[in-house]
């Protein structure tokens, strides 16, 4: 393990980390871009970090892949600025930019070899024989595949393709490295495995990843930052626990995790105010009516029945339904003080009122 | 799926007798090719060299076989070429009239042969001859032409359409520009699809006849055009067969590599 820490730190190290300029890795600048009459991206100001391990999170077709390839010069914005690391590139062809693209379908060249695709854009530099042999060979070891370098791509595994697309990104140690959906492809055991082992490369490498995703466990297990995107413009961007706890939009709040959205009476009665609230199904504790009512300045509480029950192995989660009729999903993690209510009991749902966030 | 035993047999039977019907005559053709008699009689009493050793030093056999290998390979190489662009163009970019312009590249293929001929022909005698390129080498290649790049069009487009686009961006991605991307990734990417169609196009030109026919000015005949005319020809006829069983085994040639090359032994 500590070989391949090594290894990964010389084949892929960082590239200048003192910037004097000190300017974001990635600054973008009012940009828009429109498909014919659909406007894929709407007016984006955004600006990712050196060394950040940032997410551009949204449902498809709310722009983040749009962004993306914006940023590797795929696609050109139809009006706005992109510069990389205080450099304008908006109008620079992908192969003048030193970024690198890790594909959603990974896009190796099913004509070369591992080791020749990792080697394609060390050749194209014109980096002398030996030194790419090494490059490559310790860019195979941070991915722990030595042993495929003579394969074709076809003769590897999901998995394995994912990380020789990495390696082949990597090797160039570009400025920023671009993930599409790069574990999308994976099953749910290898995807988690990848995204120990991305996080591990990008905090090795100390690389710029930006990283579009529409799965927001993802985004929020892997992220320094977050942007969220819905319908081409960014409803909130920040680190992954400023979104979950506290949402800025409707959207967001819904987006990320599962939540209660509260408005109207029951609103004010919680908090004095219809405006819309926000709570988590996590936070809320299920109790039995006749257990002593708690101190009522900290905590919320309300009376509701249970109307289903679903069990999800750590978790239940119930479906409880208010006297008013407002729908509030409740988890309970499945331990000692799990309450065993069952479908119709009434019951008393409570949490800390600090919970309760205004959107 | 399985078959009864009595089933197996009798496909076997009805396989084996067209296999029969198709491949029996040419080996007769070879077999004549040997007949000492010249009026190709059978069963062959005496075997002899003598018409091999003919039909390799016939003067007209010689000239003819040059003349169809010329055009075939330059009528190849501007099916290649042309054919390609025109995938590309078709299979690449939105452009108005983009359909009509397919058909029309595809037609040449499902046109009689002879209307092609005809129409080359009153053009390079009505039009093209006043201005100087009359009929002649030229123009059999340009009428071979014709079909040859549907030829091409045909393999490269189908492959095109199969390719990914994004191996394309990821190469750029890594720093290549558009010419290199186009040698390094695109052409490998295409390249069996090119070299069958271009196979194809050559062995079509090869055998052609009826274009042929009306595009050659007098006196220049092509390989297939000479045994058409030495066929009848009885001290002909024996060194016909000979030049029959040698395409016989040149063409075998072309349709093992282009088997090779569009099976996809590689992913």
């Amino acid at each position: 393990m500590q070989a391949t820490a090594s290894a990964a730190a010389s084949a892929a190290s960082a590239p200048e980390t003192s910037d004097p300029s000190g300017r974001p890795a990635i600054a973008m600048r009012n940009v828009v871009k429109t498909f014919g009459e659909f406007a894929a991206v709407k007016g984006l100001d955004l600006d990712i970090r050196r060394g950040e391990f940032f997410s551009l999170l949204g449902p498809s077709g709310s722009g983040k892949t749009t962004v993306l390839r914006m940023v590797a010069g795929f696609e050109l914005p139809t009006s706005g600025r992109i510069e990389l690391a205080g450099r304008d590139v908006t109008r620079r062809a992908p192969f003048e930019r030193n970024v690198n693209t890790v594909f959603q379908d990974y896009a190796l060249f099913p004509h070369l070899s591992v080791a020749q695709n990792v080697e394609y854009g060390l050749k194209l530099r014109k980096t002398p024989r030996a030194e790419r042999r090494r490059l490559v060979n310790e860019a195979l070891e941070m991915i722990r595949l030595p042993h495929v370098a003579d394969r074709l791509p076809s003769q590897l595994s999901g998995g394995q393709r994912q990380r020789v697309a990495l390696a082949r990104a990597l090797v160039l140690r570009p400025q920023v490295l671009l993930l599409d959906e790069p574990l999308g492809a994976l099953d749910k055991q290898l995807r988690e495995q990848m995204q120990v082992e991305l996080k591990q490369i990008q905090r090795t490498v100390g690389i710029t990843f930006v990283f579009v995703t529409h799965d927001q466990e993802e985004a929020l297990t892997l992220s320094d930052r977050v942007a969220v995107f819905n319908e081409g413009v960014v409803e909130q961007v920040g680190t992954p626990e400023d979104l979950y706890e506290r949402p800025g939009t409707r959207f967001v709040a819904s987006f990320l995790g599962s939540t209660n959205l509260v408005e109207g009476d029951l609103a004010r009665q919680l908090t004095g105010s219809t405006g819309l609230l926000s709570i988590r199904p996590e936070r809320i504790q299920v109790r039995n009516l006749n257990d002593s009512s708690p101190d009522a300045d900290h905590v919320s509480s309300l009376e509701a029945v249970i109307e289903e029950i679903v069990y999800t192995g750590p978790a239940t989660r119930y479906v409880a339904r208010t006297d008013g009729g407002q729908t509030l999903i409740v988890q309970e993690q499945n331990d000692s003080r799990a309450s065993g209510a069952g479908r119709g009991d009434r019951v008393r749902l409570q949490w800390p009122s600090r919970f309760n966030y205004t959107v | 799926m399985r078959f009864s035993s009595s089933a197996i047999f009798s496909l076997r039977l009805f396989a084996g007798l067209i296999m029969a019907a198709i491949y029996l005559p040419l080996i007769l053709v070879v077999l004549n090719s040997f007949n000492a008699s010249t009026s190709g009689t059978f069963p062959i009493t005496d075997f002899t060299t003598r018409w091999w050793s003919a039909a390799f030093h016939n003067e007209g056999v010689r000239e003819a076989l040059w003349t169809s290998l010329r055009v075939a390979a330059l009528a190849t190489t501007i099916a290649l070429v042309l054919g390609t662009m025109i995938a590309f163009a078709l299979s690449r970019y939105e452009f108005f009239g983009k359909n009509t312009v397919n058909l029309l590249v595809v037609l040449p293929i499902a046109l009689p042969g002879i209307v092609t001929g005809v129409a080359l022909n009153n053009t390079f005698k009505t039009v093209l001859e006043p201005i100087g390129i009359g009929l002649g080498l030229f123009s059999v290649i340009v009428g071979h032409a014709t079909f040859c790049i549907v030829m091409v069009f045909n393999n490269v487009q189908a492959r095109l359409g199969r390719i990914n686009r994004g191996l394309e961006e990821a190469a750029m991605d890594m720093g290549a520009n558009v010419v290199k991307t186009f040698f390094t990734v695109t052409f490998p990417g295409f390249r069996s699809a090119f070299v069958a169609g271009g196979v194809l196009a050559f062995a079509l030109s090869f055998d052609e006849i009826v274009v042929t026919t009306f595009t050659a000015p007098p006196g220049t005949e092509t390989l297939p055009i000479w045994i058409f005319n030495n066929m009848a020809r009885p001290n002909q006829a024996p060194v016909v067969n000979v030049i029959a069983a040698l395409l016989i085994l040149a063409s075998m040639v072309p349709v093992y590599l282009s088997q090779r090359m569009t099976g996809d032994h590689k992913k």
